[in-house]
């Protein structure tokens, strides 16, 4: 039944996906899609908050690293009912509150301004970091992509998040191997990220980023997990659930056209 | 002013920190391995559990106040200049500036007297890189009464804030019953025939040209200013028509700091012939603090110079 749920619930935020890049004719539709099922699940299944309230302190937080996948995670606000999702057509737009890149002061639901790579695990540290003095219970997740992880600073943060014990915080590896320039391990090689990971202090979970059941059990073994953090790898596969767009690195900051945009919508029918 | 007295800035900063530490629970404090140098270890000792060592890491320390100040809680954030604003510029720009995120960077060891060091950790360029920054509020005290009052004003205002702090011993310029405004630089005396107008460090050197100057029959006046974002444009168009000269000297680069936000305040308001002392698109070098200050032209030597010529 949740599988079911949450199949539905995906589908949904690759629509939304779609939506937005094709009516802003710019944006990254293959990184998002590649996360799309992540973010269902954190959304719908593994974190604790509330449309009414998007700043409640009780909270869980999200931090999306890798600030391009906007659509999917404009997606799954909308998805969840943080703002309407008609508003996704503004997406990128002069007048519109949904900028190119995530922006906490203008976006309901929106933990963190992000954009800049690498920036992101460092932020939910800090976030989990003071959760802890606060005494407060909540869970921090940050989303990083796997080209992002070249930037220095994406290390400098895990050895912060070990070195606290963020036991608190979760770090997702979108690892969909295709970075803009080519493969990732072409351009500059971050492999083996799990055992990396785990040399820095780490919990490594390795899963299928598309496979519900393993996400869900992944986030579910990380709770459990004392004294460090968990960092989950997801294999994914960029641009995932349109056919034309799947491991195909130039759909990684392209918007379709009209034709393509109806075989996409068709597809996710 | 007490010259028999020499505190640093970042001395009195390190000591307000700690004893603001006490009413404002509110208040972490970062520090990338320098806690001993920045002074923020009198607050580490105090409060062991609210101070965060972030290792040589200055990028990571400033994206993880930015995290630490969107859950409400208020992080002042310490390292030296060069490393705050050049290393971790682009971690302010989008992590804290941007988002508006309440973030303290207390910089310390500034400019040319930081001394021995040399050029690679003499900052020169941090006031023009922080005051380029949309939403932050940029400050340079000037001695111990001003600093302490100054850190205990930002634990209460909301937003984004760089204050420039110095290694150096300088006098003690202000009484403790001394009012101050952050954006209203501080006009001491009244003479007519010129304004120097300087902040940090040099606020010192000032004060003994011009005590100097008395003697000689030549009457001046100094504005210290302590905020340079946002600039306090009312008392820079004042004293530029009210005196002959308007002179600005700092411990910076004479491009894009105090001397640049004067000359665009004039620019547009009210155009003159402004001179500006400070380091001329040059590096730094080693030297004593006091030689350096010399060397460059930044001490009472050269205040007094430029008012005569």
């Amino acid at each position: 039944m949740y599988i079911e749920d949450i199949k539905k619930i995906s589908k949904e935020i690759r629509k939304n996906i779609i939506e937005a890049v094709y009516h802003a004719q710019s944006g990254h539709p293959g990184g998002s899609l590649s996360c799309a099922d992540i973010l269902a699940v954190l959304y719908f299944k593994e974190m604790h908050i509330k449309k009414d309230e998007p700043t409640l302190p009780e909270r869980d937080r999200f931090v999306l690293s890798k600030g391009h996948a906007t659509p999917a995670l404009y997606g799954t606000l909308a998805e969840y009912g943080f703002f309407p999702k008609e508003e996704l057509k503004s997406f990128r737009k002069i007048d519109s509150f949904l900028q190119g890149h995530p922006d906490k002061n203008k976006v309901p639901g929106v933990d963190m301004t992000t954009g800049s790579l690498g920036q992101g695990l460092s932020v939910a540290n800090g976030m989990a970091m003071m959760g802890k003095l606060n005494r407060k219970d909540y869970r921090v997740y940050c989303l990083v992509g796997d080209g992002e992880i070249e930037e220095g600073q994406i290390w400098e943060a895990t050895m912060t998040s070990a070195h606290y014990k963020l036991d608190n915080l979760c770090l997702i590896v979108d690892n969909n191997e295709l970075q803009i320039d080519g493969k990732v391990e072409n351009v500059m090689n971050v492999n083996p990220i799990g055992e990396k990971l785990k040399s820095f202090g780490f919990e490594v979970i390795e899963i299928d980023g598309h496979n519900y059941q393993e996400i869900t059990q992944a986030f579910e073994k990380a709770r459990n997990i004392k004294g460090k953090p968990t960092a989950i790898v997801a294999h994914t596969i960029k641009g995932k659930g349109i056919y034309f767009m799947e491991n195909q690195v130039a759909w990684h900051g392209k918007a379709p056209n009209e034709e393509q945009y109806k075989i996409a919508m068709e597809e996710l029918k | 002013m007490d010259i028999s007295k020499k505190i640093a800035t970042r001395q009195s900063y390190g000591e307000k920190l700690a004893e603001l530490g006490e009413k404002e629970k509110k208040i972490v404090v970062l520090d990338a391995d320098l806690s001993e140098a920045t002074k923020t270890n009198i607050f580490a000792k105090k409060f062991p559990e609210r101070f965060f060592d972030m290792g040589i890491a200055e990028q990571d320390m400033m994206a993880t106040a930015a995290g630490m100040a969107s859950c409400g809680n208020i992080p002042f954030v310490s390292t030296f200049a060069v490393f705050a604003a050049g290393r971790a510029y682009d971690q302010i720009r989008n992590s804290i500036a941007y988002p508006k995120l309440n973030v303290k960077i207390c910089a310390t060891h500034a400019g040319i007297t930081v001394g021995e060091d040399g050029a690679t950790h003499q900052m020169l360029e941090d006031i023009s890189l922080m005051r380029t920054l949309p939403n932050m509020l940029v400050l340079s005290p000037s001695d111990d009464t001003q600093t302490k009052w100054m850190i205990e004003a930002i634990s209460k205002l909301e937003g984004p804030t760089y204050v420039r702090l110095a290694r150096l011993g300088t006098p003690i310029l202000y009484k403790e019953e001394q009012e101050f405004e952050i954006g209203k630089g501080i006009q001491i005396g009244d003479g007519i025939d010129a304004t120097i107008i300087a902040t940090g460090v040099t606020v010192a050197e000032a004060i003994m040209a011009k005590e100097e100057l008395e003697n000689q029959g030549i009457h001046i006046r100094i504005v210290d200013m302590h905020t340079i974002k946002p600039i306090d444009k009312e008392i820079i168009i004042r004293c530029a028509k009210e005196t002959k000269k308007i002179i600005t000297v700092e411990d910076h680069s004479i491009i894009g700091g105090l001397g640049s936000s004067v000359c665009e305040v004039l620019a547009e308001n009210y155009p003159c012939k402004v001179t500006k002392l400070g380091i001329k698109d040059t590096f730094g070098k080693s030297g004593k603090a006091e030689e350096l200050m010399k060397y460059y032209g930044i001490e009472k030597e050269a205040i007094i110079t430029a008012i005569k010529t």
